[in-house]
């Protein structure tokens, strides 16, 4: 793939790049805590923990995508030497209903996904779980096993459900409704169906707008159609995709004088204890949770998974440890999913490429259980980053008898690039104007509003240098010395493409912790899981900057709830760069006030006439003061709010236990994060793409690729190049092939493994993509950082598929992803060849 | 009967370390016997416990089934050489580069590393409704699940299927068949040796097998005679991804040119029918003709002549037309416009 045409590359290495300027720590590389750990093989994830005694589960999956289990027989399984017992659903305990944060009870919804089930939703669900001295007894006793199943009614595509007098995927309903406010309690499931009339215009291709739950709108859309110069109406489907972490959901556990000991992977350590009391119906107190290391989550492992209390439950009853190993086909199933979503869009332009109306319908596939509102949650983003002037959006959740979903990477913020992307570039075609000029004018800036009016207004962003990120990472791609240049030899076509790309990129309202010891050293508590983003380290920096301790003084604890973790933010959403290291902050700034307390105590005079540097609380402009140690054994001294005897009156109760545990340590500070904020926190990004096809064979390569962000401040850059290049490469995957299949007579996915369902490799990106970064802090946080993670998937998915349009023309494919055969099969025949509307193929 | 995966069942494994021992135990063990070349196809199915053999004979031990040797006057490569020697072999690099190329592609370079010639070519069938444990008329059913209204067959076959529309996924064969070579296989009755071509059998002879290997016969070599030694050569290989993935499709082609007309021509494809396919018609009729896009367009419209698509498949009739007329006229080359 040499291209020598291309002159030498300009583009700054991440080397050469500086950010964190006045900073001491923020914005500059380090060792983060686990990297000998991980690059040396000593990094133990679930799977690695062994317990004397232990013994070995296996579940039985559901061959079938939806029956009810009238019997099963294990006789013969039990006989099998070397099974010790089989767990069912009888065995689940009921859920517990859960507080939220504000303290109101949540009633565990009915349609929630148990552990195991009597009633198997989709194919895949499991049922039972044997347990044995090895895993082969449990494999043998397994083939033992006879299950009686009644067969019910099931559907896959979520258009069929909605036809008239199709299949609903359970007995109540098959679309999720939101209640009205006020405080609506969780989803619930209806029966929606449409009309004949409302499916004509299905087998042209075209998404059927039938009724739908959800909508709101805002401007004139009749007056911005009215005054357009160009109206595109388009559909596009975006894929459902595994989630695929490199690390399955495996789980061990045991229990030592009454209390759980639990070992499995997950996106939040704090959060995922809370889970784990709730399934369990146990004490929260009564539980440890231990996840040092996670091998990936992708919002599949929010707060792990149910099935982690299946080995939890057999310990229970066997009095052993017992592991359960997850093997890949099994994750496949019960490893979470994203919702794929069909989406029609019509938009109106004004001959500067202005979007004037916006008319958004989505149907999203919620899969089996849990809703999802990747379509609704879209629409948000569109109206964000393309800030139409007026825009109406309808949107419906279908459940169906396929994988559980749960949000992968920037649910929503995917589904708005990949559905707007390609009609900005259309548009931008038609009105003959400039790929650049059409997605700058509708740009978001500053403060920018989205969404429906809300109680007379509608929210705003925080901030938004989105147009000054398009301009940087073009001039770096050199995108208009590429626009000039030859496209086509022989049978390659070349292809430039764009994308903008936005995601949430915060939250507010957690706890930090941390204490200063006796030894005079700062040791972090974080509740945060380690998925790999290196936030678990990360947020961090921001409190020891804000102490002003070198970094070689610090330590953290994380990934065990023993060690005495603070309430954390659900790591999702990425969401948690932006809120830790808030909550970071506040207890930076608590224990610089604690530490002048503790000196004025000590020496006299008001806390005002101290202040804290050199890992010292000494009298401003000099004299009598302490050393971090020092303060350390003093607040031991003291008790009482300075060694954990009292916690911060603010803390959630976590956290108050978290400070209970740490009692006599040293100087034991938590905070909560009451900074103000106004907006929401947004990250976004431009990215590009070049493509080369082969029109004789329908392959093509992604020749190169440029991210460029707004994403506040830069923490820690190589963390930061690892997340944007990693997801921009997860959203190429969703363009290039990654897919799931299932046969449609027998609603059973055939695409299991990864030959199969494609992931995409190594070899199938650029060897040198490029990022960059503006580093503008963000106004309403205190250190300016935010998420990062979510939005260069929606920007690497959408910039692979512009560039396709401008190489092979917008009526190819309008699917994702774009296979050869795809391409291919439209070239030669001149039209979308494809079935535009048909699901999981 | 409940099913699970990624359990391998128990057997005996036995590893012998000569041909004759291996041979000796196969005719042993007859229809319970598995042999296990470098194990990238048994493992899955092993795992899979979908097929749970009573013995498994492990060849890994038999060096005498490996390395790449002269042979009368060409060469032979031992059925157990890795595919990574293979593509790194001087003397294939440089009189048949075509199968350098081909073995190139297999996979990744993990699976090479471990892969063996003759496991590629004696690999069984990717269909992922026979992979997956259906009971198909290859797992000895009623029916093919593919091949129905609503199948999934986008990698399926358009031409040769016969209740099964399962492909042939390997990426060597093709090039071993352009370049005319021989396997060796060692049976009851003493060695046999068979063209490239014939090593494999349609659904119509026998449905539950790809090769013409029975119990108790064993693969011991690959000949390749010097007959297209340094012809002119093409490779391809379409694929989803660039890494880790079988064919969609693949084609390879020897020949000889001289004053720009096709001498000689040997043309074979995979991934579109359940064997491996030899295009002789095709080659019949470009022989004698100049070796020029003209010709590669006539011999890619006969190729496809009488292809019967799927639901899903229909693309692989334009690609195997593209890639045979590549196969002789090359990739159209000109400059950036």
């Amino acid at each position: 793939m040499a291209d020598n045409r291309t002159p030498a590359d300009p583009r700054p290495k991440p080397s050469q790049r500086v950010y964190g300027k006045g900073h001491q720590l923020i914005g500059k590389d380090y060792q983060t805590a686990d990297m000998l750990a991980k690059v040396t093989g000593r990094a133990k994830y679930a799977e690695d923990f062994r317990a004397e005694g232990m013994l070995f589960c296996r579940l039985v999956l559901s061959p079938t995508p939806h029956a009810r289990i009238r019997r099963i027989h294990t006789g013969a399984a039990m006989a099998v030497p070397g099974v010790k017992a089989i767990l069912t659903a009888d065995d689940i305990p009921v859920p517990a209903d859960s507080r939220d944060d504000n303290g109101n009870v949540v009633k565990a919804s009915k349609w929630r996904e148990r552990a195991l089930t009597n009633e198997p939703m989709y194919v895949g669900d499991p049922i039972l779980a044997v347990a044995a001295l090895d895993e082969l007894a449990c494999a043998e006793a397994i083939e033992k096993i006879e299950i009686d199943f009644e067969p019910l009614p099931w559907v896959l595509d979520p258009l069929e459900t909605l036809r008239p007098g199709g299949q609903n995927p359970r007995e109540d309903g098959n679309a999720w409704v939101s209640p009205a406010a006020p405080n609506p309690p969780s989803p619930q499931l209806r029966e929606v169906k449409w009309t004949e009339a409302d499916f004509a215009e299905y087998n042209s291709g075209r998404l059927p707008m039938g009724n739908v739950p959800d909508q709101w709108s805002y401007g004139n859309l009749d007056e911005g159609f009215k005054n357009a110069a160009l109206i595109l109406d388009e559909t596009f489907v975006t894929p459902d995709t595994s989630h695929q972490c490199l690390e399955p959901r495996t789980a061990m556990a045991y229990w030592q004088n009454g209390k759980l000991f639990l070992h499995t992977g997950t996106q939040s350590t704090g959060q995922t204890l809370s889970l784990i009391a709730q399934l369990m119906n146990m004490p929260q107190e009564d539980v440890v949770f231990i996840s040092e290391y996670t091998g990936g989550g992708f919002g599949g492992k929010v707060r792990a998974g149910v099935t982690m209390i299946i080995p939890a439950l057999l310990s229970k009853k066997l009095g052993v440890p017992v592991m359960m190993r997850i093997s890949r086909e099994e994750e496949h199933f019960i490893g979470r999913a994203r919702t794929g979503v069909v989406g029609r869009l019509k938009v109106g332009f004004a001959a500067d490429g202005r979007i004037l109306a916006l008319d958004m319908f989505t149907v999203s596939n919620s899969g089996s259980y849990d809703a999802q509102f990747d379509g609704l949650w879209a629409a948000k983003f569109v109206s964000l980053l393309y800030q139409p002037r007026a825009m109406r959006q309808r949107a419906i959740s279908v459940m169906t008898n396929t994988l559980p979903r749960m949000p992968q990477t920037s649910p929503g913020g995917l589904v708005c690039s990949a559905l707007m992307e390609p009609i900005l570039s259309k548009a931008a075609r038609r009105l003959r104007i400039d790929q650049l000029s059409i997605r700058r004018v509708n740009c978001p800036e500053g403060k920018a509003e989205f969404g429906p009016l809300v109680k007379g207004r509608r929210g705003h962003a925080t901030s938004c240098f989105l147009r000054e990120a398009l301009d940087r990472g073009a001039d770096q791609f050199r995108w208009n010395e590429r626009t000039e240049r030859a496209k086509r030899s022989g049978t390659k076509v070349r292809g430039l493409g764009v994308a903008l790309a936005g995601h949430d990129g915060g939250d507010t309202g957690y706890d930090g912790l941390l204490v200063i010891t006796p030894q005079g050293r700062v040791r972090f508590q974080s509740g945060i899981a380690n998925l790999g983003t290196e936030s678990v380290f990360d947020v961090f920096r921001a409190a020891a900057e804000k102490l002003g301790v070198p970094w070689e003084i610090c330590d953290i604890t994380w990934g065990d709830t023993s060690k005495h973790l603070p309430y954390s933010c659900l790591s999702v959403g990425s969401r948690t760069m932006n809120a830790m290291s808030r909550a970071s902050w506040a207890v930076a700034e608590e224990c610089a006030l604690r530490l002048k307390e503790i000196a004025a105590k000590t020496h006299g005079g008001d806390p005002a006439e101290y202040q804290v540097a050199n890992q010292r609380v000494f009298r401003k402009g000099g004299g009598a003061g302490l050393s971090f140690a020092e303060a350390g054994k003093r607040a031991i001294e003291l008790g009482g709010i300075y060694d954990g005897h009292e916690a911060n009156p603010y803390v959630n109760p976590q956290t108050r236990l978290a400070v209970a545990g740490l009692t006599g340590q040293g100087l034991v500070v938590s905070a909560k994060d009451k900074y103000p904020c106004d907006g929401d926190w947004f990250s976004y990004f431009a990215c590009f793409a070049e493509v080369e096809v082969d029109i004789e064979t329908g392959k093509y390569f992604i020749i190169d690729y440029q991210a460029y962000g707004d994403v506040g401040t830069v923490m820690h850059p190589a963390a930061l190049g690892g997340q944007i290049l990693g997801r921009s490469t997860l959203g190429m995957g969703h363009a290039i092939g990654q897919k799931m299949v299932y046969d449609a007579h027998y609603g059973v996915p055939v695409a299991k493994r990864f030959y199969q369902n494609k992931p995409l490799s190594i070899l199938d990106i650029p060897n040198d993509m490029q990022w960059d970064a503006l580093d503008i802090p963000d106004p309403e946080t205190p250190v300016g950082a935010r998420g990062v993670g979510e939005p260069p998937v929606g920007g690497g998915l959408a910039a692979i598929l512009t560039a396709l349009t401008d190489a092979i023309g917008a009526e190819v494919f309008s699917r994702a992803p774009v296979n050869a055969d795809t391409i291919l099969a439209s070239l030669e025949a001149g039209r979308p060849m494809q079935h535009p509307l048909m699901a999981f193929i | 009967m409940a099913v699970i995966r990624d359990v391998m069942p128990a057997f005996d494994l036995l590893q012998p370390t000569s041909a004759a021992d291996a041979h000796k135990l196969l005719q042993q063990h007859g229809e319970q016997a598995w042999i296990m070349a470098g194990g990238l196809d048994s493992l899955d199915w092993l795992k899979d416990r979908i097929k749970k053999p009573k013995v498994l004979i492990d060849l890994s031990g038999v060096d005498e089934l490996k390395g790449i040797r002269t042979s009368g006057d060409g060469i032979e490569i031992g059925a157990m050489t890795t595919l990574t020697e293979i593509a790194n072999s001087p003397v294939i690099n440089t009189r048949y580069s075509v199968l350098s190329e081909a073995v190139s592609v297999v996979a990744s370079p993990q699976i090479r590393n471990q892969g063996t010639l003759g496991g590629n070519v004696s690999q069984d069938t990717r269909c992922w409704y026979y992979r997956g444990g259906w009971p198909c008329y290859r797992a000895g059913g009623n029916t093919c699940y593919a091949d129905t209204p609503v199948g999934r067959n986008r990698e399926h076959a358009i031409f040769g299927a016969n209740r099964c529309v399962a492909v042939h996924p390997s990426d060597s064969v093709p090039a071993l068949i352009a370049l005319g070579a021989k396997f060796v296989l060692l049976t009851p009755k003493g060695q046999k040796v068979v063209d490239a071509e014939d090593y494999f059998v349609g659904p119509e002879i026998d449905i539950t097998n790809m090769t013409v290997l029975q119990p108790g016969e064993l693969l011991t070599a690959i000949r390749i005679p010097s007959t297209w030694a340094g012809a002119r050569f093409y490779f391809e290989k379409i694929r989803d991804r660039n890494v880790w993935d079988f064919p969609l499709m693949n084609v390879a082609s020897a020949m000889f040119v001289s004053g720009g007309v096709i001498d000689r021509i040997r043309l074979a494809v995979s991934a579109v029918a359940p064997r491996p396919m030899r295009l002789k018609h095709v080659e019949r009729a470009v022989t004698g003709k100049p070796a020029e896009a003209s010709t590669g367009e006539m011999a890619g419209r006969m190729a496809v002549e009488g292809a019967i698509p799927l639901q899903f498949n229909a693309y692989k009739i334009p690609l195997m037309r593209n890639l045979v007329k590549r196969a002789i006229a090359g990739v159209q080359e000109s400059s950036w416009t």
